[in-house]
């Protein structure tokens, strides 16, 4: 039987009820949410299921969302199942003042890293990784950058003086 | 560290440290690093026992920068990102553009797309399996294949005007159609690259000394490759037939016959083979694509963009001349077009494994959260699991053979 989003939500819901919720489809790639306590149990289950086998961590990164209140960040999840070709995408939000996530790393070793940029830039706190330090920016950085408190420079400031580019 | 050698034949002088292995720094500019990273290799004589990569020498904040730039003025951001094949990275960001924003291509851009990312996609493999020559003391190679990326840079030239950092094509096509030049340069590619290909091939697959070096250094298993989320030739080498070209055909790739050529274990000779062997793919690929090019009659012969007023940029003689046009390229330059609400995941196959643009339109000018899945950074996690035990010469052929690139690994 092909893999469909139908029936992945249909066991989804099965196994965890109300807990997983707003399912949608934007472009044809299912989209539900978790409580970030289930992060973790959720990911082994579609890992370990036998009809869903979505073992491939695509990839792994947060958005900033400042005006929800108590879960301004979102921490995305891309899977892949390699076996039936089907991708989906799977968040959990934390509220910025504690952003404690379960780390993924047992169960995917890509995550490492993708763990440690996310934390760098948006400053989420995941719980059991080996080795979460900064990895683009340099460490001595006491702000996480990618959040929307930090805009970029104003690009029609005049009162700075660079010699070099004469603005 | 019970794997170090204890060395009880040497009596260390009184008073001197007792620590018996060497830390070593690989990089940040080193020759052999190819790129601005750097490793920090513990060794015990000539083996490794451990390594930390340090990544991030040359990171610009691109995602941030995405944050305030409208879609034509991301397109250079993704030329920096693997530069050895800025077509690719190019071409995925305007595919995404386009899927969110619902234009439709014509066949005829989607296959003339398809001729320059394969070639893009030739010139990075080639540069990357001439390197791993270049590493095992075999320089010929290298001089001899850079003629053809040298001819290759020319047929973008030809078509955009740049070199290494593209900035290709437009939002629904290209910015210009291909001139009677560039389709020359094409033929004349293809009627004289097989040949060299073949004679690159003479110079390494065989050949006693390149074949030691290679065999056998930093392999990796089909299950710990997808684990560590190796995408691309490096997740082939290794066995498993993944090719986002065939899984989500974009751009038409679901017209074209093409093979995924896979290895078996996943070692510096495997990945060599499995590069080589997609150069003639990208090869056949690309003698289809011209076929059908050339196939086109009437109108259709000479469509390069797709008809999408609202996000096309209008041509330059009527921006010149034309009030209408010159408001519309303002418009689509400074970002004051609507753009859909959405958010979308969008794959391609870029030369180095799966690149992914993951985008979230609030409908504001700017992308509210652009984020690049960049496949050279998720699998260089695995260089100290692949190295550990090697000698301190395979690490760098592991380096070369991975097809690290700094830009791509840094945003």
């Amino acid at each position: 039987m092909a893999l469909n989003n139908d029936y992945i939500k249909q066991r989804l819901t099965e196994k965890f009820g109300e807990q997983v919720q707003h399912f949608e489809e934007p472009y044809g790639m299912l989209t539900f949410e978790a409580p970030k306590e289930l992060n973790l149990k959720v990911l082994q289950f579609l890992f370990d299921d036998e009809t869903l086998q979505f073992r491939f961590l695509t990839d792994l990164q947060a958005v900033h969302y400042p005006d929800e209140k108590g879960r301004e960040l979102a921490i995305v999840y891309h899977l892949h199942n390699m076996v039936d070709n089907v991708r989906l995408r799977f968040k959990v939000f934390t509220s910025i003042g504690q952003p404690d996530i379960f780390s993924a790393t047992a169960l995917y070793a890509a995550a490492n890293w993708m763990e440690r940029e996310t934390y760098d830039f948006f400053g989420v706190n995941f719980i059991g990784h080996p080795n979460l330090k900064r990895i683009l920016n340099v460490d001595e950085m006491d702000y996480f950058p990618m959040r929307k408190e930090y805009p970029l420079e104003d690009q029609t400031r005049i009162d700075k003086d660079d010699e070099m580019f004469g603005r | 560290m019970s794997d170090v050698i204890q060395h009880k034949n040497i009596r260390l002088p009184e008073g001197s440290i007792e620590k018996q292995t060497t830390t070593l720094n690989l990089g940040p500019t080193h020759p052999a690093t190819h790129g601005v990273f750097q490793n920090i290799l513990e060794l015990d004589g000539e083996r490794i026992i451990s390594a930390e990569q340090t990544v991030g020498y040359i990171h610009r904040a691109f995602e941030k920068l995405a944050e305030r730039r409208p879609l034509y003025q991301i397109t250079p951001l993704t030329d920096r990102l693997n530069y050895c094949s800025a077509p690719i990275n190019n071409m995925g960001w305007h595919l995404t553009c386009e899927k969110l924003l619902g234009v439709q291509t014509p066949k005829r851009v989607d296959y003339l797309r398809v001729i320059i990312m394969e070639l893009a996609r030739i010139s990075d493999h080639l540069i990357c399996n001439s390197i791993v020559g270049v590493d095992t003391g075999a320089y010929t190679g290298f001089l001899y294949v850079m003629q053809y990326r040298e001819l290759i840079y020319e047929i973008y030239e030809e078509v955009c005007g740049s070199r290494l950092t593209t900035n290709i094509g437009r939002v629904g096509g290209f910015e210009r159609d291909f001139t009677a030049t560039a389709f020359e340069k094409i033929e004349k590619f293809l009627k004289e690259y097989p040949a060299v290909l073949k004679e690159f091939e003479n110079l390494f697959s065989r050949n006693r000394i390149f074949m030691e070096r290679t065999i056998g250094a930093g392999p990796i298993s089909a299950e710990r490759a997808l684990n560590y989320g190796f995408t691309g030739p490096n997740l082939r080498a290794a066995g498993v037939d993944y090719d986002v070209r065939i899984h989500s055909p974009y751009s038409s790739y679901e017209d074209f016959e093409f093979d995924i050529p896979v290895g078996s274990t996943g070692d510096c000779y495997d990945r060599f083979l499995v590069r080589n062997q997609e150069m003639w793919q990208s090869l056949r690929i690309i003698e289809q694509a011209y076929r059908k090019v050339q196939e086109f009659k009437g109108a259709e012969a000479s469509v390069y963009h797709a008809d999408a007023p609202e996000y096309y940029l209008p041509e330059k003689k009527d921006v010149y001349t034309k009030m209408e046009a010159l408001i519309w390229h303002f418009k689509i330059v400074m970002g004051e077009i609507d753009i859909p609400k959405g958010e979308l995941y969008f794959p391609v196959e870029g030369a180095n494994g799966e690149l992914g643009f993951y985008l979230i339109s609030d409908g504001g000018r700017t992308p509210y959260r652009l984020h690049f899945r960049r496949p050279c950074f998720i699998y260089y996690q695995a260089f100290e699991e692949i190295t550990k035990g090697a000698m301190l010469s395979d690490a760098i052929i592991v380096m070369s053979s991975l097809n690290l690139i700094a830009g791509e690994m840094d945003a």
